[in-house]
């Protein structure tokens, strides 16, 4: 991405410390980006993909979407964009009906799928021109022209798509999904197949999207990016929502911090003197895991090692660990199948 | 009306004529004039005049009509088809344009592409032919009902084919027999009396037939005959492209 305008990009407003500061305070009385009610989905074949959906994107914050594969994910976006067929539930866009207002509601949404389907012969500059008239915008190159730069496309602007390599393809679907300048923007797996640096241009790319009041829909398997990215997380899984949290308070509730020492001796189990603490042996009597208390109270800690001297226990080395969004995420998966 | 999505399709689909200028008209083209020299030439030669009309010029608003159903069906079949096979197809679907905005992109630069392939084939046959045109609007007319009417067929094609050998199928099993069976080398006058009443079955005989007249002044049938013919295949045609949308058939999962 060019850096020169991604500088333009961050010389926006100052942004405020707290992350999703900017989104739609809860209670606000505009109607949330999209409201999902209900919906459940069942495909030709008979298979269930999605189970009684309820979820909430509130305008202006970035959403990231988790799941293994087959969850659901794909299947979701795909009825608020009306590429899947919507049977049983409702679906609303900044307070539109997507069945009875579908005109507006598609006009406010762009969608950058997963696949990377595009016209091979077509050059980029045509095809991003074509899909802001596909969406009722009258043409506007200054436009289509910064959204190419921004995303380093400029130069290949005059090039066949079909000569570009994967990557660089990628970008050109974000393109097309900004050349009508949505309100709401669906990210299916953006950085999927995408090198490291792609990678951070593009979370400085959607950063930059919700500093404008753009609402972003991610999903993504890299935990990393929904840690770095996201100010709400939701996780599907067999076709149900099964949470959806603010990312530090998810963070806070469920992650865990542990203290791990292994011993000089190893010991059959926990001596008596040290069982008020929350103090497991490892399986091969080697190690004792410490878990400490989420809000990281340390006073536990400094009376625990106090303990262990007491008993005359040593240990070898030490490390603490402490849970990402990643083992939260596989543990969630885990317990529901 | 989205008209800037219209404009935005049928720009892209006449995009594909002009990058695919060989095939879409220059094969046709070629093709035409290999006709004319067999059978306007070299058969037709040795052919009476039918209703006072040479050989030679008697067939050409017959290859017109065939080049222009088999490229209309053709082309607009694959106009629809690839965004289906490529995946290119989400965008429409998730685009705010209607059932009807889709068809009028596509199946207008199809019918286009037709009708240009039409007035082309007619100023090649000119060389091999003489020419003469009686009802010069009313031949325009036929020529751009024929065209944006199998070219609806075509898209229809396109939508229900999920393969490249069912995208094949119609237009070479079904089509091309019809316009063959459908009076475009001769008058069914020349035919026994039992498969003349059968060729009357044959819905191509009726666009030929009105086609021709608007050349010579005789047809097989009526020229009213004719144009309710067509109207009635134009209103089948929408009908079913109206009932597939509503369906979301093979198009929405
Ligand atoms: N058109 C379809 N017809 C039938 N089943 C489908 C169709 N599309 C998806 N499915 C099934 O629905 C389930 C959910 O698919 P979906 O693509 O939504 O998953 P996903 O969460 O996006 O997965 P991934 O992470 O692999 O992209 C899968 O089991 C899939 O096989
Ligand atoms: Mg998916």
């Amino acid at each position: 991405m060019d850096r020169n305008h991604l500088a333009a990009f961050q010389a926006g407003p100052p942004q405020t410390g707290e992350s999703g500061a900017r989104a739609q305070a809860p209670g606000s009385t505009e109607p949330p980006a999209v409201s999902i009610q209900g919906v459940s989905k069942t495909y030709d074949t008979g298979f269930q993909a999605l189970r009684s959906i309820n979820l909430t994107i509130h305008r202006g914050e970035i959403f990231a979407l988790l799941g293994p594969n087959g969850a659901g994910k794909t299947t979701l976006i795909s009825i608020v964009c009306g590429i899947a067929m919507l049977a049983e539930g409702q679906v609303l866009v900044n307070g539109h009906d997507i069945r009875r207002d579908w005109r507006k509601t598609r006009a406010q949404v762009g969608l950058v799928p997963q696949e990377l389907s595009t016209d091979s012969f077509e050059t980029v500059w045509r095809t991003v021109s074509f899909s802001r008239g596909l969406f009722g915008k009258p043409a506007n190159p200054a436009h289509i022209e910064k959204v190419l730069r921004d995303l380093s496309l400029w130069d290949k602007r005059n090039h066949q798509i079909q000569t570009l390599s994967g990557g660089m393809k990628r970008r050109v679907l974000i393109a097309k999904a900004l050349a009508h300048e949505p309100e709401v923007l669906f990210l299916d797996e953006p950085t999927a197949g995408v090198d490291v640096e792609l990678r951070r241009d593009m979370w400085t790319l959607v950063r930059s999207l919700r500093e404008k009041g753009v609402t972003v829909i991610l999903t993504t398997h890299y935990i990393e990016e929904a840690e770095e990215m996201a100010d709400r997380i939701g996780v599907i899984n067999g076709g149900e929502i099964v949470l959806v949290e603010g990312k530090e308070a998810l963070m806070r509730k469920l992650g865990r911090k542990q203290l791990t020492l292994h011993l000089h001796t190893p010991m059959d189990r926990v001596p008596e003197t040290l069982a008020r603490h929350a103090l497991e042996l490892s399986e091969d009597g080697e190690a004792l895991v410490y878990t400490l208390a989420q809000d990281g109270e340390t006073a536990d800690v400094t009376a625990l090692l106090q303990d262990l001297a007491d008993a005359g226990i040593r240990f070898r080395d030490l490390h603490t660990q402490q849970s990402t969004l990643e083992d939260i995420f596989v543990d969630l998966v885990r317990d529901r199948t | 009306m989205n008209i800037h999505a219209v404009r935005a399709i049928y720009s892209f689909e006449m995009a594909r004529t002009w990058r695919t200028l060989f095939q879409s008209i220059v094969s046709p083209v070629v093709t035409t004039s290999l006709y004319f020299i067999v059978f306007g030439g070299a058969i037709g030669s040795q052919i009476n005049e039918i209703d006072g009309i040479t050989y030679g010029a008697y067939i050409v608003p017959g290859l017109i009509m065939l080049m222009v159903l088999t490229q209309s069906t053709s082309n607009a079949s694959f106009g629809i088809y690839f965004p289906k096979f490529s995946g290119t197809i989400y965008e429409v679907l998730s685009a705010p344009v209607s059932h009807y905005e889709v068809v009028m992109g596509y199946v207008g630069a199809a019918a286009t592409k037709s009708v240009m392939l039409g007035l082309i084939i007619l100023a090649t046959a000119g060389f091999f032919a003489p020419l003469e045109v009686a009802h010069p609007v009313w031949m325009l007319l036929f020529l751009v009902l024929t065209a944006f009417t199998f070219s609806l067929i075509g898209f229809i094609i396109g939508l229900w084919a999920d393969t490249f050998e069912k995208l094949q199928f119609v237009p070479l099993l079904i089509i091309t027999p019809l316009v063959f069976l459908g009076g475009t080398f001769y008058s069914i006058d020349m035919l026994p009396p039992t498969w003349q009443t059968v060729s009357l079955l044959n819905p191509v005989l009726y666009l030929v037939s009105g086609f021709r007249w608007s050349f010579y002044g005789v047809g097989d049938v009526s020229v009213a005959v004719s144009l309710m013919m067509i109207l009635v295949f134009l209103v089948i045609a929408m009908a079913t492209v109206a009932w597939i949308f509503r369906t979301g058939y093979r198009l929405r999962a």
